[in-house]
Parts: C-alpha cells; structure tokens; sequence
C-alpha cells in the first residue's frame, strides 16, 4: 500500500480528476463529436436548472415538482419507520415471531420494490398512495433488519437485570431494546431513506403525474435531454441532502453515547 | 467417551433447533396460503379485482406458460431478464473490481477519481433509466447500461475498501521477501480483498434487478417488467402477481447463485466456510 497523499496533494488530484470529467463533459458537444441534442454540456444543463425552477415543465416548475416528490418520500419514509422499528423489536424480542415472521419476510424481499408499481398503482392509485406504497417497500426492510439485529445485540446483562426486577414485555421493549439499539436503527434509517428516495424515483417514472421523476419521462419523451439531466441534477442534491441530515443524526446520536464515530 | 457424547448433544440440539425453526417457517408460509383462499375464495374480503384467487393465479399462469402474454412466454421473458442481468453484471463487475482495486492500491488515482464518484453517486441508477432510453433506445443496450450503473458504484467502493482493510504486514511480508508486483497482486491483493469484493457483489446484484425491473417497466419490448407494464394496463391482477412471483424466484435464483461461487472461491476464509 502507498503512503498517504498530503492535503494539499488530495486537492490537486481531486481538482484534476474534475476537471478532467467537466472538460470532457463539455469539450464533447461543444467541438460537435457528439450532437448537443444528445448530450447538451454543464452549462447547458446548469442554465436549463435555473430556467426551470421558474418556467413550469410537465405541468410545475423544478421545485414544486421537488415538493411533490419530497412529500411522497416523507410519508413513505415514516410510515415504513413507525411499522418497520416495532415489528424489528418485536421480532428481536419474542422468539416465536422471528420464526414466524422471517421467512415470510425473507421471501417478500427478494422482489424488488419496485415490482410492487402494479399493485400499487391498482390498490392507491398514481396520486399519492401508489408511490407511498412504492417507496414503504423499498424503506422497510432496512427498518426491520436494524432494529432486530440491535434488539439482538444488547447487552445480556441489561435484559437479565430488567427481568429480574420483573420488567414486563412492553416495557422491555421500549426502556430496555428500544433505546439500546438506537444506533442500528438509525444506521438502517439511512440505508432505508437511500432506497425509499431510489424507488420513489422509480414509481414516479412509471405511474405519476407530478414529481421529478415524472418530469423526466416527460422531457425524455419530447426528447429534452438536457431536462432530463436537470432532472438527475435535482435527484442527487436532495438524496445527497437526506443523507446528510441523517448523518448528522447518527453522529450527534453516536457523541451523546460516548460512541467512536 | 463423554467429550463425544458432549458433541453428539450439542449436535443434536443444534439439528433440533433447525428443524423448529424449518417447521415453524413452514407454518407460517402454509398459514398465508391458506389466508390467501381464506381472503379472496371463501368469504370474498378481498375483491377479485383487487387481488386475484388462488385459482385465477394458476390460470393466469397456465396462460402465459402456454399460450404466452405481452408477447412471448413465460419461460422466454423470464430468460430474456436473466441474460440481461447476468451479461450487465459480469460487465460492471468485470469494470468495477478492477477499478475499485487500482484505487485502493494507488493513492493518486484514488485522489483524482474519488471526486467524480462523489458528483455521481448522489444519483440512484434508476434517475438514468430516461437518458438510456434517450441515448440507446427501448432495447437490450439501455438495459444494460443502467444495470451497469446499478452495480459498477458497490463494486468499486467495495473492491477499494477491501484492499485498505488487509493487513499491512501481509502485504510488508510478501514485500520483503521480494515477490514481483504481478504476484504480489494476484496472489496477496486480490485473494485479501476478495471477502469484501463479495458482499459488494451482493449489494451490486440487488440493484441490478432492481433497475432491470424498473427500466422495463418505463419502456421494454420483452422481459418480466414488460410483462408487468402489460398486466397493468389490463388491469390483470392474477398477471401482475405471476410477474411479481417470477421476479422474486428470479432474484432468489441469481443469489443463490452468487451465493455458491463465493462459496467456491472463498472456500479458505471464515465467510466462505460459514
């Protein structure tokens, strides 16, 4: 293994490995090798952003499309929460649940989320249930997975304690497994919000009539391709903000407990 | 005598155990089923139009297998799916490995193109199905470039990570004794990262039926997306069902293939064993 770059050499390298891919990126449309139609450069794709988010496409502008998308995820995303946690906890609790529970579970999750489009544009509709139901199964399973394994690893002693002092199940659950498996969980909420923003992203290209990802159909569908990368632009700088703010979390959550981070 | 005895009892208890749980798990999957006639057949909770029947589902079945829907038959969209995943995933694999492996390796090169990977990443691989529609079209060529990008991001992060955790005096040992750098590569490097590359592959081969998924739902002209795109316009839940069935069974096959090549490869290590 080499020794490790300086800062100051990191910054240098970094700065070539991006401006290498920008210059390509817009050294290719601009010289004519590949028609702008079909790959418009950075600045085309920068100027089409701004001019979105106040000339409405497909119906509304780039951040009330953001909105609707935001909101969806946002109902998904706590509703796969608020059903995933308990049930992980449960699961990690009584042995007999797990049993029962985890082959049923292991069978759903080998069908991607996103197979789920049908059925739920069948059940809820395109408006706001069918892509809830989308992003809750691709959020789900994370929730459930984390909190189980962090119910699974407490400490022994902790449950032997409570127990010997006569602690009750529900109370088992939410002062003893509940709070020591914080950690997990909040790891499995970032994975969980990666993938319930991806398939959310997903239904909305399929069935929707609002939403970035119907904004992108519908630019690719006029052939707009710089729109369509507006589209891609918006996508990762909200994931990317999600994450960040559950990092955050993770971190502050991680400190308080005097964990290494 | 008794260390035998000892062994042949936690055995035994550990077989006990296994055949609870199978027995359990068994159970519950019979319990749904018999939920499933009890919901839609018996007392008609829940509508057919809603859901379909246990018999409506093995018509539905028998109508694709034999007389074919959206196209083609069941078993050759199901291959056509396949073929997809399994080409676009020796692709990316065969792209990402090296590369994650060249960035764990060198520092330079970790320093130029880890900022790339960071402007990208943020972008599921689903968000590029639309611009491969735009640059390749509706057929196979799309398909196999979000696939791509599906699986090349944990293939590389995960091929890089697992160079940086093997053990220093490893690789200072083999340095030591003067092993060439071709060796010292395919012999330390790779055999060290291997275990990590492997849980990468797991998380590559996810997201790849995940976008496959996807991107034949938006637009395709065989395949098991396809199929489920067609059952929803016709509003055919039976269909729907048999295709969500077919994605599980497929996702579950290519796992448990993965599952037997890590075996296979990683025979040596405590994973491979396990």
């Amino acid at each position: 293994m080499q020794p490790r770059l300086s800062f100051v050499e990191t910054v240098v390298y970094g700065f070539i490995g991006v401006a290498a891919f920008l210059g390509i990126w817009y050294v290719l449309p601009t010289t004519g090798l590949v028609s702008p139609q079909f790959l418009p450069g950075p600045v085309t794709v920068a100027e089409r952003v701004v001019v979105l988010t106040t000339q409405p496409f497909a119906g509304a502008t780039l951040p009330a499309h953001i909105a609707y998308s935001f909101t969806r995820f946002i109902s998904g995303f706590l509703l796969a929460a608020l059903i995933g946690i308990p049930l992980g906890l449960v699961m990690g609790w009584f042995r007999i649940v797990d049993e029962v529970v985890a082959p049923l579970f292991d069978g759903l999750r080998f069908i991607a989320p996103i197979a789920w489009v049908p059925f739920a544009a069948l059940w809820f509709g395109t408006g706001v249930g069918g892509p809830i139901l989308i992003i809750f199964a691709g959020a789900f399973p994370p929730c459930v997975i984390n909190a189980y394994r962090g119910a699974k690893q407490v400490d022994p002693q902790l449950i032997e304690a409570a127990e010997m002092l006569g602690t009750g199940h529900l109370r088992m659950m939410t002062e003893i497994l509940l709070p020591a498996s914080v950690p997990s969980i909040v790891a499995g909420l970032r994975v969980a919000a990666g993938l319930g923003w991806q398939s959310l992203v997903g239904a909305e290209l399929i069935v929707a009539s609002t939403g970035v990802g119907f904004m992108m159909v519908q630019a690719q569908a006029n052939v707009a391709t710089s729109t369509v990368m507006s589209g891609m632009v918006a996508i990762g700088v909200v994931g990317l903000i999600i994450d960040m703010l559950l990092r955050r979390g993770e971190a502050a959550i991680r400190r308080r407990r005097g964990m290494a981070e | 005598m008794k260390c035998f005895l000892k062994i042949m009892k936690i055995f035994s208890g550990a077989k006990l155990v296994r055949s609870r749980k199978t027995i359990i798990g068994l159970g519950a999957i019979l319990g749904i089923v018999v939920l499933w006639f009890a919901l839609t057949r018996w007392f008609g909770i829940i509508p057919v139009s809603r859901f379909p029947t246990p018999a409506a589902f093995w018509d539905a079945l028998k109508q694709i297998e034999l007389r074919g829907y959206a196209g083609s038959r069941l078993h050759d969209h199901a291959w056509h799916s396949l073929r997809l995943i399994i080409i676009s995933f020796i692709v990316a694999v065969g792209t990402g490995v090296p590369l994650g492996l060249l960035m764990g390796w060198n520092r330079k090169a970790e320093a130029i193109i880890n900022p790339i990977f960071t402007l990208i990443r943020p972008i599921p691989p689903l968000a590029w199905i639309p611009l491969a529609i735009l640059w390749l079209g509706l057929g196979d060529a799309a398909k196999v470039m979000v696939i791509w990008f599906a699986a090349f991001v944990p293939s590389v992060i995960n091929a890089q990570a697992g160079v940086r955790n093997i053990d220093k005096s490893v690789i200072e040992a083999a340095r030591m004794l003067g092993t060439p750098p071709l060796r010292l590569v395919m012999e330390v490097i790779v055999p060290g990262a291997l275990p990590m590359i492997f849980t990468g592959l797991r998380l590559s081969l996810q997201a790849s039926w995940t976008t496959l998924v996807a991107a034949e739902l938006v637009g395709a002209l065989v395949g098991i997306g396809f199929v489920l795109n067609v059952a929803q316009q016709d509003i055919y839940p039976a269909m729907i069902f048999v295709g969500m069935l077919t994605v599980g069974v497929l996702g579950w096959f290519t796992t448990f293939l993965l599952g037997l090549v890590e075996k296979s490869v990683l025979s040596w290590s405590v994973r491979g064993r396990a």
